[in-house]
């Protein structure tokens, strides 16, 4: 036993040993208009065996460190949260509450307050979007940026070349990153779990790489810039009007402009949305087709015994997760005012993944709880931003080990009979 | 006379060399409890795999009501009103005993999401008339006070009770269950011969029944086919195999 454990502290040690070499020790540099390999400074190295040495023992070690972690008390959120019957009473006035708040706080914070909490209402749709495809439907999605793309552009395109207004936009980015999802999820959602998560990783590298080259259209790399901005019945939130005949909304109501204004409507149109979403998944997992989904995770030969259709039923968790992500892209596009496929990378999947696993597979609190958390905690933690990456990997790692269920693991809502 | 449901015709399965189940041939009749029997291995639950969509038979006719249905897919055969069970018991465990019931009438509900997202009348009644299907069928099978159960919670012989209620409320013409006494006390064993007999007598469907339990087997059946290594031994009515003597070998030389 402890040989073996010794023996996968070797292996491990082994491993970060090639990897930093590689990666750290050797580096390729331009010298003039020759590559120079350079090797790491001796202050490199002695970190490198400082992270070495670190890998072995806590291999070795690992069952002791283990058991820290299970000493360590679980965060009982699930306790904060009131029995059945008193939750039930109280939750219209927890959501009148809620409401309230996020609809009076921006008026009392600053702008960039704001900003980053509109910043993480985006996250928030993704992750809830995210969610029903790889919460509730059990569908690995490593692609999920590609819809997120398609719904952003969608909305600049259309802006740009046909002078759509964004409200209308929104239902179309959604059916058209629906009609994706659709076109893509049909064909792949025949085959094993493993090949979804290759094949949906391929998809949204081929979008962005599209994205990238078809420059006469989508202006390649260097994006579409000057988006309109949403408008409120028609009143912009500009100093000078940009259409004809427009009126801007601090003329219409005789206030003096304040560019603070824009940022607190569109902070606005993001509550309104992400409330729009959890309605209407909150609704979806009350429906045949939500309840169809959890009985497929759970067991899906029987499902098909009894003749559920299970790629019809998968195709449906995609296609509306795909369409929430185009809604989300849509907003997008709206708010930065300038989009680009770099916005539209593998990391950005990577981390609304991890929202979604964070937060407690198929729960929406845990999920709007972890968005938060991933959005907040980098922003507040600007100093490290180098760091960005290794505190990512370190919290999940230790989330995985201290709480794989998640921060807040789903309590599905379970419909009852009444007896008469 | 009663109709013909299904008609089976030479059917053989390969997994590459090895032949599970070599020429089967078997009929069931409406009204009818027909059993298939033979030692472990001798590829039973491949004949229950290969006639519900599961496996696509590499030879042979599978006939539901003259019509070929080898070769359809799972879902569409189980649509046509043939219904099985499963060796281990495969419930949603984590789902409440009448969300079972509901899951099993997905395609009888009005799975349209608009009508769902509005709660549409029509979406209510057809809700209402899978919660009255499905509290009928729970009634029949002594499940009713566990409805609002996990199904994960009940016990060994509720659940392989709440299994056949689950294809029950699909309505089937033809289910078929695969040792659905494996398990079960002496007493629960009663219970389920006599839910079996109702099946057929009350609720007029034909029951495809795999078994071990000897006692169940001729006590209930109208026909039984005996396989050993997947090729037909013997059929016909219960005391003629039970005076076999190819079917007493086969058992014997097994046990
Ligand atoms: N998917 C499969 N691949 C390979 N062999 C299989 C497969 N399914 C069943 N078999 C083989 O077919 C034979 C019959 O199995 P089975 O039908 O389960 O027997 P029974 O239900 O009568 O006990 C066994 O030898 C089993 O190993
Ligand atoms: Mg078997």
């Amino acid at each position: 036993m402890t040989h073996s454990k010794l023996y996968s502290a070797i292996f491990a040690a082994g491993i970060t040993f090639v990897l930093a070499c590689l990666m750290i020790g050797i580096k390729l540099d331009t010298d003039g208009t020759q590559l120079a390999i350079k090797g790491a400074t001796t202050a490199q190295w002695f970190w490198i065996l400082g992270g070495i040495a670190v890998v072995f023992f806590s291999q070795l070690f690992s069952r002791q460190i283990d058991g820290m972690f299970s000493h360590l008390p679980k965060p009982q959120l699930g306790k904060l949260i009131p029995a059945q019957a008193k939750s039930d009473a109280m939750k219209p006035w927890l959501i009148a509450g809620a409401i309230v708040i996020l609809l009076v706080w921006p008026f009392m914070v600053s702008r960039g307050s704001v900003d980053l909490a509109t910043l993480t209402l985006i996250y928030i749709m993704l992750g809830l979007g995210l969610n029903i495809v790889v919460g509730l439907a059990g569908l690995l999605d490593l692609g999920f940026v590609a819809f997120y793309a398609v719904g952003a552009y969608t909305y600049a395109l259309l802006s740009l070349y046909f002078g759509f207004s964004f409200w209308i936009c929104l239902p179309l980015s959604a059916a058209l990153a629906a009609l994706f999802g659709f076109i893509l999820g049909f064909p792949v959602l025949r085959l094993r779990g493993d090949y979804l998560a290759i094949v949906t990783l391929g998809f949204g590298e081929i979008i962005r790489i599209l994205l990238n080259n078809w420059t006469d259209v989508t202006g390649g790399p260097s994006g579409i810039s000057g988006i309109a901005k949403p408008t409120l019945f028609g009143l912009e939130f500009t100093r000078k009007v940009k259409t004809e005949g427009a009126t801007t909304f601090h003329s219409f109501f005789d206030i003096s402009y304040s560019s603070s204004y824009k940022v607190i409507f569109l902070y606005m149109i993001a509550v309104l949305l992400v409330l729009f979403l959890i309605y209407l998944i909150n609704r979806l997992i009350r429906m045949p087709i939500g309840r169809a989904w959890e009985a497929l995770r759970e067991d899906e030969i029987a499902c098909r015994s009894l003749g559920l259709n299970r790629t019809a039923i998968k195709l449906s968790a995609f296609t509306i997760g795909a369409s929430t992500a185009g809604f989300a892209g849509c907003f997008f596009a709206a708010r930065q005012g300038f989009i680009s496929p770099e916005s539209f990378i593998f990391i950005e999947s990577a981390i609304i993944l991890a929202i979604v696993v964070l937060g407690g597979m198929g729960s929406q609190v845990g999920v709007i709880l972890a968005a938060i958390i991933m959005t907040i905690l980098p922003e507040l933690a600007r100093e490290f931003s180098e760091y960005r990456m290794l505190l990512f990997g370190l919290l999940m790692v230790v989330m995985m080990r201290w709480r794989p269920e998640g921060l807040l693991p789903m309590k599905r809502p379970q419909l009852e009979l009444n007896k008469q | 006379m009663s109709q013909l449901l299904l008609d089976v015709n030479d059917l053989t399965m390969r997994f590459g060399g090895l032949v599970a189940v070599n020429g089967v041939s078997l009929k069931v009749k409406d009204k009818q409890i027909v059993s298939v029997i033979g030692p472990n291995g001798a590829g039973k639950t491949t004949v229950f795999n290969c006639l519900s969509g599961f496996y696509i038979p590499t030879e042979g006719s599978v006939m539901l009501r003259s019509e070929q249905i080898a070769g359809l897919k799972d879902f569409q055969i189980s649509r046509r009103g043939l219904v099985r069970t499963f060796q281990h018991v495969r419930l949603f465990s984590k789902m409440t005993v009448i969300e079972n019931m509901l899951v099993a009438q997905h395609r009888h509900l009005n799975t349209n999401l608009l009508s769902g997202l509005f709660k549409t009348p029509n979406y209510r009644r057809r809700e209402g008339e899978a919660m009255d299907r499905a509290a009928h069928w729970l009634e029949e099978v002594g499940l009713l006070e566990f409805a609002n159960r996990e199904a994960g919670n009940l016990s060994y012989g509720q659940q392989r009770r709440l299994e056949i209620a689950r294809c029950m409320v699909t309505q089937p013409e033809l289910l078929m269950l695969d040792e659905p006494a494996a398990g079960l006390n002496p007493n629960e064993t009663k219970e389920l011969d006599e839910l079996i007999i109702k099946l057929r007598d009350v609720h007029d469907i034909s029951i495809l029944l795999i078994e071990h339990d000897m006692g169940l087997v001729m006590g209930i059946s109208d026909h039984i086919y005996v396989i050993a290594q997947g090729t037909p031994l013997a059929n016909g009515l219960p005391d003629e195999i039970k005076n076999n003597p190819d079917v007493i070998k086969a058992y014997l030389g097994e046990e």
